[in-house]
């Protein structure tokens, strides 16, 4: 099996990426924060959201802080496997290149 | 150029973890000017101590004069303006090093990660604080350092899980330092002279050398 296979191809994007990675490290993140952090507009946050929300890698809870609404997101099981495995692959190839 | 995308993959997966769980640009350069600061109003208040006589004179005229201790006779008393004055440099100069790292990383100063730190390192300062007035109000004047020293310790050690993790080990100097100083009532000020000078100092240039200078060399 060849180490690209193993390479997830929703990671492509620096985006997911940095938000998957947040959110392997925290219990959930909300949305402003993934915004503070990555620096992108609501737009681009959102759609990125979506598609790991649509591959199922990612869970969202919407709640409210008084009136204003607040939107976390935290990790799903088929998410960290996933996230594990690219980052596996990633390490392998870096371990190929040396 | 393809050979290097894991890496960088790898090199960002790990910024934003460690970004969006920690406040990381605590500078080292906070530390000693805190520390500096602290050793100049520790030196000031010897001063203050040697001129009425030496400390156990000191405690008598404290003892006789504040013997029902208020909040209006404690503000106005010399001591206690050096502290706070000595207080409020440490805080701004610390801010002002760490504001201008936080600058340079492009990592927001009043974020999701500073303001964690900010929380969790003030639920044991402000217990302790509020405890401290007690004791001052029974007048337990040599507990004061030691009580200090050790809320300020378990603070250090609360905050190394949201910023740079090495603080909690100037978190445990300080808490054995509080503790030795339990049982050298009388010596708080050498104490305090240690604990919020010496050790912040060493830690500054500790952590300046592991963490800033090397990113100097690099960028």
């Amino acid at each position: 099996m060849s180490l690209i296979e193993n390479l997830n191809k929703i990671f492509d994007s620096r985006i997911r990426l940095g938000i998957m990675s947040a959110l392997a490290v925290n219990t959930e993140v909300n949305f402003n924060e993934l915004k503070e952090l990555l620096d992108i507009t609501d737009g681009n946050l959102a759609s990125h959201l979506k598609t790991l929300e649509e591959s199922e890698f990612v869970k969202v809870k919407k709640g409210f802080i008084g009136r204003k609404t607040n939107t976390t997101y935290s990790i799903t099981r088929p998410g960290e496997k996933a996230f594990k495995t690219h980052l596996t692959a990633l390490e392998k190839m870096i371990g190929i290149v040396k | 150029m393809k050979d290097q995308q894991p890496l960088e993959d790898l090199q960002h997966i790990k910024l934003m973890m460690e970004r969006s769980s920690r406040f990381i640009s605590l500078s080292g350069l906070s530390g000693v000017a805190a520390g500096t600061c602290a050793i100049a109003g520790a030196w000031f208040a010897n001063e203050v101590i040697t001129k009425s006589g030496g400390p156990s004179a000191y405690r008598e005229v404290v003892t006789r004069r504040f013997g029902f201790t208020s909040l209006s006779d404690l503000m106005g008393h010399r001591l206690f303006q050096i502290a706070t004055i000595t207080l409020l440099a440490a805080l701004l100069t610390a801010f002002l090093f760490t504001w201008m790292r936080s600058k340079k990383n492009k990592i927001p100063m009043w974020g999701y990660a500073s303001r964690r730190l900010l929380v969790n390192v003030a639920v044991p300062m402000i217990a302790g604080g509020i405890y401290l007035f007690k004791e001052i109000q029974f007048g337990n004047y040599g507990l004061i350092a030691p009580g200090c020293l050790i809320f300020y310790g378990l603070a250090l050690v609360n905050a190394g899980k949201y910023t740079l993790g090495e603080i909690k080990y100037l978190g445990y100097c300080q808490l054995l330092l509080g503790l030795l100083n339990c049982w050298f009532v009388g010596y708080g000020l050498l104490f305090w002279g240690i604990g919020f000078g010496l050790l912040h100092i060493i830690y500054g240039c500790v952590m300046w050398f592991k963490y800033e200078r090397i990113k100097k060399r690099g960028a």
